[in-house]
């Protein structure tokens, strides 16, 4: 099989320029690398078929050593047709995203984003066992300590009943002071996507 | 004169009928009828094609009487016609359920009105990948259902379907030139594209050569397929796309991938050195898509992400290279196209009837509708591999093969098999868990409608929502259908494994379809080759 180096010079430098413009963000850049790419693929599918040589088919008289190869041109005509159509789609796309967004850049995913800044703590998974709210309290103790019992909550803060605590400027009922302190409170409401708001 | 000659119809049908469907474009109601009509029509001759190598053998049809190598030849052997009547049965359930959506929203938008030509584009383009007999018209095949694919992926144009068209479209474009470049290589190198002859003469190649063409094959595939780590933009494209569309695509598109790593594996390059890596590569895929899977909360990504894991299982079946291991890959196949259709399904409606697809706002939905609650559940616990389902025989298959093979790799993929296995169940037990079992006021973000909704379903389907029919009876009866199907697949699954196994036999043995394409005199070479370090 023999090549022509300067088609293969050039399918070369079509295949790098075709790469280093699809890793671009922009789209038509995209978009150009993806015809690039294309191209190059064809003039690789050219190659295949060895030296030029005399039309196939047309002349009886034709030797079949001096024939061009015809396979790969019928591969190629198909390629282009295909590509052909996929470019003129993708710049329906391009229009698209160009008339929705006003830009011509590669957006990100947002549920990806949100999924990947989610912190460790799931609100569901992670919490401490909530406080025992059924009519047949068991005598453990919950992971917060002291609210699951057999006792009313006021027992244990005799101040809770007009109590109150100076926070800054202003005046706040001791009990929500003091549940504000303890992990787990109810004033500490986990935010939507888990971790604290 | 057979039946098999029969084959090419399968793809001519679905393009008359996007054309007829096309010109019907402004008759919604004929539109409807001729699509389900054709569907309907291929399905039959497809199971006639099964039924005609049922019992084994394999038949070549040449297209226009060009003889092979040179003309095109398309080939009916019992993996391929099994694909065909399987995809072809769940495109006729996707395209009921998706006519059923359509009549219960009322589809008179124009971009929608195109949906019924691009899909059946689409079944033409499967059915041709699936009965290709030469690497360059399985190209074709590759692409006619990948164009539909972009249009449907981003029909009617909305932000998030296009932001994920652009991915979808650009990775599908890069590995369509990824395996055009490896055909016009197996071209320059062996002068033919028809897979039987490239099957006798790829064995002449030095080796460095064959492991390239194979490599460069298998990468192109592999992105198709999904398989790790060319799996990154599955889970990113698929969910945005409308219910239907995602149902299809889940189920076909990827599995078409897996289809041609069998052919590949097995026709072009049996016994190469390239079972290990493909080990490993079902390992990661597995493990890591079932990883992601447990990060998502939305229920059709997680779906996404438990396909591209199930993904692994076929790949891992592929890579033993043994009978045993083929057979249960090409069962699994078969299951997993049906089950993961079928749940997509499934969502969809989940979405009609909760206003969502996020298990933080869906709960309740097991007292709102048992029935949608028993259509998740059976093939919930299909997919997880829970006895007696096919999932789980599919999985047994797998992993007695892996135990018969013994290597210390084999073992670690039987292993990563059933903590996958194990995962998948975690993963669906928590969105049964959240979406159905717990109260609505439990939710993370209930929905209004969803705590309003027990009062208002008993006197309507309509909770509180105006001008949907929330559950229309069609959308539910195909996906009855498709999940009836999947339970058939237990029910039927002593003949089905019986010729998935006849299917794996003839496909590492070769020389049925060598001999059906080329001719009953054709030499095979055997399997051992000269430097290909086969086990």
């Amino acid at each position: 099989m023999s090549i022509n180096l300067t088609l293969l010079t050039v399918m070369g430098a079509l295949y790098a320029c075709g790469i280093y413009l699809i890793l671009e963000r922009s789209l038509t850049r995209v978009l150009l690398g993806l015809m690039l790419l294309a191209n190059a693929t064809n003039l690789l599918i050219l190659a295949t078929g060895g030296y030029a040589g005399l039309a196939p088919l047309y002349n009886k008289d034709t030797a079949a050593q001096e024939y061009s190869d015809p396979l790969p041109q019928a591969l190629i005509l198909t390629s282009i047709v295909i590509s052909f159509a996929v470019t003129a789609f993708m710049l329906g796309i391009i229009y698209r995203t160009w008339v929705l967004a006003r830009q011509d850049e590669i957006q990100d995913d947002v549920e990806d984003l949100r999924v990947a800044e989610t912190p460790r703590f799931d609100a569901e998974d992670d919490a401490p066992i909530p406080a025992e709210t059924s009519e047949f309290p068991l005598t453990m103790l919950g992971s917060d300590g002291g609210a699951v019992s057999d006792h009313p909550p006021t027992a244990e803060r005799p101040e809770a009943s007009g109590g109150f605590v100076t926070v800054g400027a202003k005046e706040i009922p001791a009990a929500d002071a003091a549940a504000e302190e303890q992990p787990g409170s109810q004033n500490v409401t986990p935010g939507p996507e888990g971790g604290v708001k | 004169m057979n039946i098999a000659s029969f084959a090419p119809l399968a793809v001519v049908l679905p393009i008359l009928g996007a054309a007829l469907a096309f010109l019907l474009i402004r008759h919604s109601r004929a539109q409807r009828a001729v699509s389900i009509g054709v569907l309907s029509l291929t399905l039959v001759l497809e199971c006639l094609l099964l039924g005609s190598v049922w019992d084994g053998g394999t038949a070549a049809v040449n297209i226009g009487g060009w003889l092979p190598p040179w003309g095109i030849t398309m080939v009916v052997d019992q993996f391929s016609s099994l694909m065909l009547v399987v995809s072809s049965a769940i495109s006729l359930a996707v395209l009921v359920y998706a006519t059923g959506q359509g009549m219960a929203d009322g589809d008179h938008d124009a971009p929608v009105s195109i949906f019924h030509p691009t899909y059946l584009i689409l079944v033409a383009g499967v059915s041709n990948a699936f009965l290709s007999g030469d690497l360059f018209n399985l190209y074709v095949g590759f692409e006619i259902l990948l164009t539909a694919s972009y249009v449907l992926m981003t029909l009617g144009g909305t932000g998030p379907r296009i932001r994920a068209g652009v991915t979808y479209v650009v990775v599908s474009v890069v590995s369509s030139v990824l395996f055009l470049i490896s055909i016009a290589m197996v071209y320059g190198a062996t002068g033919t594209v028809n897979m039987a002859d490239l099957a006798i003469k790829l064995a002449d190649l030095d080796g460095g050569t064959r492991t390239l063409l194979h490599v460069m094959l298998l990468v192109a595939f592999g992105i198709k397929a999904a398989v790790f780590p060319l799996s990154f933009w599955l889970p990113d494209s698929y969910p945005t796309a409308p219910a239907p569309v995602t149902a299809v695509f889940a189920g076909l598109l990827t599995k078409i991938g897996v289809y041609a790593m069998v052919r590949t594996e097995t026709l072009l390059f049996p016994g190469d050195s390239l079972n290990t890596p493909l080990m490993v590569a079902a390992l990661l895929t597995m493990v890591v898509g079932i990883l992601g899977a447990l990060a998502q909360s939305d229920i059709k990504r997680l779906l996404s992400f438990t396909l591209v894991s199930h993904i692994g299982y076929m790949v891992f079946g592929l890579a033993m290279s043994s009978v045993a291991g083929l057979g249960a890959a090409v069962f699994y196949v078969a299951h997993h196209i049906t089950i993961q259709t079928s749940l997509f399904m499934v969502t969809g409606l989940i979405e009609r009837r909760g206003g969502s697809s996020s298990v933080d706002r869906l709960a309740g939905l097991a007292t709102l509708s048992p029935m949608l609650a028993l259509l998740f559940f059976i093939p919930a616990m299909n997919m997880a591999g829970i006895p007696p389902f096919s999932g789980f025989l599919g999985k047994v298959g797998l992993i007695q093969a892996g135990i018969e093979l013994g290597t210390p790799l084999a073992y670690a993929l039987v292993i990563g098999g059933v903590v996958t296995s194990l995962l998948t169940l975690l993963a669906v037990a928590r969105v049964w868990n959240r979406a159905f079992w717990r109260k609505p006021s439990d939710a993370e973000h209930p929905d209004p409608v969803l705590l309003a909704a027990p009062e208002d379903s008993d006197t309507g389907s309509r909770a509180g929502r105006k001008n949907v029919t929330l559950l229309p009876r069609t959308m539910v009866g195909s996906t009855l259908g498709l999940v009836a199907l999947g339970v058939s697949l237990t029910v039927f699954a002593g003949p089905l494994f019986t010729v998935s196994d006849q299917a794996a036999h003839e496909m590492l043995d070769r020389s049925a379809y060598i001999q059906a394409v080329l001719g009953e005199d054709t030499q095979v070479p055997s399997m051992a080759l000269k430097d290909g370090g086969g086990k």
